[in-house]
């Protein structure tokens, strides 16, 4: 099959995003909403009754969603939204596992004027409350299974004035602020009036982790959606007649802005899994649907590796023709894999939630160097920055900071009540995602690292600062310092240094207290996949904990300069 | 055995479940349903090497080997 993306060389020649624009028929001033491209222009091209969306869960229950019902079922949602007085510019949270309300519901959320802003499904009360305390939340759509996490925030949250359970069965009763509402009640709204967003008007708001200080909250504008249509099409190669699944969950950028977004403006067909990881549940699956285009991850492909080439082979995966990876660097290893036993590369794609949308990739047709991020997006200026002097690095193979111009369409436009931290992302007019890379002689991104102490697990940030604020509420507790540590599957995992209180002894039993202690308040990505009991936490001699010393030790690399340390333990 | 099941599925219900979730049983699905992350899994495999007092090896803790209290107790008993 011939790809959308001819040539690299050709795709970067005059290239210009009205190209996009184009294509989508939107031109500069129009009224430019996601929910309506993603749902009511499909239909109006012509594919109303073309399947939209196919989910299953692990009960084995299937449903099926064509465009024309996206379009009157996000209808419903944005109509029950305003008869409920939620208005546009209002913060809107999706806290859901990956059913079809989240992702219809996303659509109707936008296509009121609302701010959708999506959590995981698996975060705890405390990271819920901090997110949606800073966002001042008015609505969050849930599940009756996560409501009991709000009820405990409720009281803290005076912002948040509805708590919409689209699953509640009547056994037990709502409570205050709570509402029922279900998408399968009707047929659905046929008309609604939708919110005349422009191109900068707020659509969505990702909360992502930083060093220091609590979460971020990522704005992003409806004219996001000019990058996410055309690297969904030349990057995922999405056509009209693929059958696409998005293994990322909407509670992150992947899942919002390639796993809603940009297929549904494309108008294409995918299909959602509803599960746990099973390598031959995903092999399954991808026989059942005939998924022609898969979007994974590195820790994903990693897990699947691990289970053999036995499992492939069970199932026929012949109808695979385009895979792509995203969240952390595939390892070559990986690329390998793929292609001896699916007979197809995983193309890498490198972003991040503030890009929005894929910057650094492999086109369809380029030649993939297994372990490389691939080259620059057509349209997108990256280079990597000297650490010392932020001047572009000429060399090729010298590490630097990656560093993208601004003004792409879907570009973050700021930190939500931050304009601090949003203005620390750049220098000398570079944004920087705050990782490390290098350039090779042929233009392509060879991942080096991060640049800061996040830590990067299964494709997730998690913020050490975060972890370690919440381990110091366990009663045992005196003092703590979280890092990365190394890890075969998920690259890198939580592992935290813990001095005790006095009177706390340490034990199997107490690490196993504390590591679900911070599951349960944060998530299980930020558990501590190990805890080291420390008598006390190497420092400068002005107090600050030392993370890269400690990090270095796990890492096995130098500890470097020293001369400020406190106390060597 | 039993009462090793029995202990197996108590502390997965009670660490595990959220309120709305359905029922379990010993031969339900852990991991595949999602019900237990492959994230949490750390933390029910250390809860059963303490418990149990045994070591299980990373390379036979997968998702597979700890997708119902069926499988976990055929597991642990390996290691007793």
């Amino acid at each position: 099959m011939e790809h959308n993306s001819t040539s690299y060389q050709d795709r970067i020649k005059d290239f210009d995003w009205s190209i996009s624009e184009k294509e989508l028929g939107y031109k500069r001033g129009d009224v430019l909403n996601i929910g309506w491209y993603c749902s009511d222009r499909i239909c109006q091209m012509g594919k109303a009754d073309k399947l939209a969306l196919v989910w299953e869960n692990s009960a084995g229950e299937e449903r099926k969603f064509t465009y024309n019902d996206v379009r009157r079922t996000s209808n419903s949602i944005g109509a029950y939204l305003r008869s409920l007085g939620i208005k546009d510019g209002d913060r809107v949270c999706l806290f859901m596992d990956k059913i079809p309300e989240l992702y219809i519901g996303f659509l109707g959320v936008l296509k009121i004027g609302a701010i959708a802003q999506p959590l995981f499904s698996a975060f705890g009360d405390e990271s819920l409350f901090v997110r949606l305390k800073d966002a001042g939340t008015r609505a969050i759509i849930t599940q009756r299974k996560h409501v009991s996490k709000v009820r405990k925030i409720l009281a803290q949250l005076p912002s948040l004035e509805r708590i919409i359970v689209v699953d509640h069965d009547g056994k037990k009763p709502l409570q205050e602020k709570e509402v029922a509402f279900s998408i399968y009640d009707g047929k659905g709204v046929e008309s609604l009036d939708i919110f005349p967003t422009t191109a900068e008007s707020p659509s969505v708001l990702h909360y992502t982790s930083g060093t220091t200080g609590q979460p971020k909250g990522v704005k992003h504008v409806h004219y996001s959606l000019i990058s996410q249509y055309l690297t969904a099409k030349w990057v995922l190669d999405l056509k009209d007649s693929d059958i696409y699944w998005c293994t990322a969950d909407p509670g992150w950028v992947t899942g919002t802005s390639y796993g809603i977004i940009a297929p549904f403006a494309l108008g294409v067909t995918q299909c959602v899994q509803d599960v746990g990881f099973s390598a031959e549940g995903w092999y399954k699956f991808i026989e059942k649907c005939k998924v022609t285009v898969w979007y994974s991850a590195p820790t994903a492909i990693r897990s699947l590796m691990k289970a053999g080439d036995e499992a492939v082979k069970k199932y026929n995966m012949s109808s695979l023709r385009h895979l792509c990876s995203v969240g952390e660097p595939l390892n070559s290893e990986a690329v390998i894999w793929s292609e001896r036993v699916f007979g197809l590369p995983f193309h890498d794609t490198y972003w991040q939630t503030e890009t929005g949308s894929i910057m650094i990739t492999n086109l369809p047709g380029m030649k993939v160097k297994p372990g490389s991020m691939g080259r620059a997006f057509p349209g997108i200026t990256a280079t990597v920055l000297d650490i010392h002097t932020s001047e572009p690095i000429t060399s090729p193979g010298k590490v630097g900071l990656i560093a993208i111009k601004p003004g792409w369409p879907s570009m973050m436009r700021a930190y939500w009540n931050n304009e601090h931290a949003y203005k620390g992302k750049f220098k000398n007019n570079w944004y920087l995602p705050g990782d490390r890379s290098s350039i090779d002689s042929d233009g392509y991104f060879w991942f080096a690292g991060r640049d800061d102490d996040i830590i990067n697990t299964g494709g997730h940030l998690v913020s050490p600062f975060e972890v370690e604020s919440a381990l110091l509420e366990h009663e045992s507790v005196a003092e703590s310092a979280v890092v990365a540590k190394p890890d075969q599957i998920n690259m890198e995992v939580v592992k935290a240094f813990v001095s005790l209180k006095p009177g706390f002894n340490p034990s199997g039993d107490l690490e196993l207290e504390i590591m679900n202690f911070i599951r349960k308040k944060l998530s299980p990505l930020a558990m501590p996949q190990e805890i080291e009991y420390v008598k006390s936490l190497p420092k400068t001699r002005s107090g600050k904990i030392m993370r890269r010393l400690l990090r270095a030790k796990e890492w096995g690399q130098e500890i470097g300069d020293t001369s400020t340390l406190e106390d060597d333990e | 055995m039993d009462d090793m099941r029995e202990v197996v599925l108590k502390y997965v219900i009670q660490e595990y479940l959220e309120e709305g979730d359905d029922d379990i049983n010993y031969d339900s699905p852990l991991i595949s349903s999602g019900t237990v992350d492959s994230f949490s899994m750390v933390s029910l495999k250390r809860f059963l090497e303490n418990k149990y007092k045994i070591s299980i090896p990373d390379d036979k803790a997968t998702p597979e080997a700890f997708d119902s209290v069926n499988k976990i107790v055929t597991l642990v008993k390996q290691y007793l």
